[in-house]
């Protein structure tokens, strides 16, 4: 997993709250039995007119020529609600997004975030508003320090808005380290094999 | 077991039992107990232990199945499809080079993870369990810890048997009471997260108490707790009884003689102890909650067959407003129309919530009031059953219920996943309204541009006759 420690993109705006993972990649889309591929399929029913995926959809956010190269998700409630695939987050990092924001996101998306280094950052409802407010005409760049656990940018008087956000600990070591979680876990065998030895007989 | 003198919840109880080790600036590791597999979300985990040269730390502690996307007309693997057919080719390479069991095409014990493992005795109380499926809460049904998980993390399990998790906070649905006749555990579960909205458990475990969860059987349970996700809990419980003890008992992989009747101890301390207390407490009285039918885009949005189809008006919060907005668009319903006035071209009666034996009953007794009328399926309608496993199939058989659907027009398919996602051919086409006996109406999921209400068995069955929703109590 690769290092996050600052980030600086453009921010894309999804107004639509509850999107789930089949929205993000529909399920036609995971019969491989490889991590890639995926983001070319990122959103497809929204994105695409036909089934094949060969006309973009001229009016879906991500297909508008003035946010192409945009790194930064901004989203609303419930985000990555439904099905557990991991190929979501995936398709996600693949079409080049690093972070993803929202005011709220569901649970299993959320962890399959952390796991993959795609950094998931909750905020509150009015800073959310504002960053939708911000983002309208790709006019928003938002720098994303998650050393001192912030979002930053500079609005159109030229001040700068800071806004913090919260991060479980080793969450935060994880993806700053871009530790192999499997590896880290493996090296406390012996606790897990203590843990074992006292386990009762059905279990 | 410990036992401790502050009260706890039956998830708290759990949680300490499993915990290997919380240690400050480390989220808390889990012990996992068992372990289930299928074709779609494990193969690049498998990659990446070969990548590691890592093995499976405990074989014997994870079961594979094919469920997601195999043909329910066919037991070849290649009628699936090629993609299809390469990941099921993976599945069986992998679990012969890493020793775990496999119940492949047509095994007597294949079936959906979710029906297959509970029936096998490989879903016990006390224990955790996870699967790449967000459906995994439904072995919590048993008293188990049981929730859905990435691949990344099915990984971390095949070469650890451990998990780091976060605590959840605690959510008590109570259903006082006892629910009027006809009225199935797919309603109990649709009124619940009505009630709550699709995320109004995001964060929490739930235990679902009261008299009307007791009463039910473990199949009931079963379809409550499997829809857990679909309000956003991470799991979903029912603390394990005489009528979980009395399912588990002389099943294939259940505990037997000394170690079964020391389960059965240590499984009788599981329930919530008098004064645990719970983050967040949801009531409903089971004697309103009618018969269900969604008409939206996400399971929240749903009302009794006896209701209407809501106005964006009647919601006060904005993001409601809009979603029921969408929703109508979506689902080409206008605002005020009777449920029972809604029209369906197809009927789905399957899925890890409702395709086990009793569901089937259930649907072919209201299929058999029909027939005793001289009705059956209607031309226009495509309506399909698929059982869960290869023993409800052969259940469903001994007792006749595949004649029942068939002389009345339904196709009785092989077991599956199938239409509850689509990933083989059991698509909807863009434009048909399915009434389906699964989990979610997201929009796209059956197939692109279709319509999807969900509900119990009964009202897929009596939709499929009468083209469509009926107030079977009416």
């Amino acid at each position: 997993m690769e290092k996050f420690t600052t980030h600086t993109g453009l921010v894309v705006p999804l107004d639509i709250a509850n999107v789930d993972t089949d929205q993000i990649i529909p399920k036609q889309f995971l019969q491989k039995t490889e991590r890639v591929g995926f983001g070319v399929h990122l959103f497809h029913d929204s994105r695409y007119l036909d089934h094949s995926g060969k006309e973009p959809n001229p009016e879906f956010i991500l297909n508008k020529p003035e946010y192409k190269g945009t790194s930064i998700l901004l989203a609303r409630e419930n985000f990555g609600c439904g099905s557990s695939r991991e190929h979501a987050p995936w398709a996600l990092e693949e079409f080049g997004f690093k972070v993803v924001i929202a005011p709220s996101f569901a649970d299993i998306f959320y962890g399959n975030c952390i796991n993959i280094g795609l950094l998931p950052i909750q905020l509150s409802e009015d800073e959310i508003e504002q960053l939708f407010t911000q983002s309208q005409d790709a006019k928003l760049t938002l720098t994303v320090d998650l050393t001192n656990n912030n979002v930053s940018f500079i609005n159109e008087t030229g001040t700068k808005i800071s806004f913090s956000f919260e991060l479980g600990e080793f969450h935060k070591y994880c993806l700053e380290e871009g530790v192999d979680s499997v590896g880290w876990t493996l090296n406390k065998l012996d606790t897990i094999e203590a843990f074992e030895s006292k386990m009762p007989s059905w279990q | 077991m410990t036992i401790s003198t502050t009260p706890q919840t039956l998830y708290e109880k759990l949680w300490q039992t499993h915990l290997v080790e919380e240690k400050a600036g480390e989220t808390p590791l889990l012990y996992v107990d068992r372990h289930l597999i299928h074709e779609v979300t494990s193969p690049q985990a498998f990659a990446n232990l070969r990548f590691n040269n890592r093995p499976v730390r405990h074989p014997e502690r994870t079961i594979a199945t094919m469920d997601h996307n195999i043909s329910t007309r066919s037991i070849k693997i290649d009628a699936a499809g090629e993609g299809a057919a390469n990941q099921l080719r993976a599945l069986e390479k992998n679990c012969k080079d890493f020793g775990i069991e496999l119940f492949g095409m047509g095994h007597k014990n294949q079936g959906i993870a979710h029906v297959m493992g509970p029936e096998l005795g490989l879903t016990l109380p006390g224990t955790i369990i996870v699967c790449g499926d967000s459906h995994t809460a439904t072995h919590g049904a048993f008293g188990a810890l049981a929730f859905g998980i990435g691949t990344s993390e099915v990984e971390h399990v095949f070469a650890t048997q451990t998990l780091r998790q976060t605590k959840a906070k605690t959510m008590k649905v109570q259903v006082n009471g006892h629910v009027g006749k006809g009225i199935s555990a797919k309603d109990i579960i649709l009124a619940i997260i009505g009630k709550t909205g699709s995320a109004g458990a995001t964060g929490y475990v739930v235990e679902y108490c009261g008299e009307a969860i007791e009463a039910l059987s473990m199949e009931e349970r079963m379809t409550v707790c499997n829809m857990s996700i679909e309000f956003g809990a991470k799991a979903g419980l029912v603390a394990p009884d005489q009528t979980t003890f009395d399912y588990v008992e002389g099943r294939e992989y259940a505990p037997k003689g000394d170690v079964w009747q020391q389960a059965v101890n240590d499984w009788k301390q599981l329930k919530s102890d008098d004064g645990a207390v719970f983050d967040s407490v949801v009531t409903l009285e089971a004697k309103d909650i009618k018969a269900q039918v969604t008409w939206g885009t996400n399971p929240g949005q749903v009302t009794s067959v006896d209701g209407i189809v809501p106005s964006p008006d009647d919601f006060n919060d904005l993001t409601e407003k809009e979603s029921c907005v969408s929703a109508l668009a979506y689902m080409d319903l206008a605002a005020g129309t009777k449920i029972t006035d809604i029209s369906v071209n197809k009927v789905f009666i399957g899925s890890c919530t409702n395709s086990r034996i009793e569901d089937l009953r259930a649907a072919a007794n209201v299929v058999k009031d029909y027939t005793a009328k001289g009705q059956r399926v209607q031309s226009s309608i495509d309506a399909i059953v698929v059982p869960g496993s290869y023993r409800v199939k052969a259940q469903a058989e001994s007792e006749g219920l595949d004649k029942v659907f068939s002389d009345a027009g339904f196709e009785w398919r092989l077991p599956g996943c199938s239409m509850c996602l689509g990933m083989n051919d059991d698509v909807l086409e863009e434009g048909d309204r399915c009434a389906s006996t699964s989990n979610r109406n997201f929009e796209g999921r059956q197939g692109r541009g279709s319509r999807t209400h969900l509900v119990s068995p009964e009202m897929a069955a009596a939709a499929a006759i009468a083209g469509h929703f009926v107030d079977l109590n009416s």
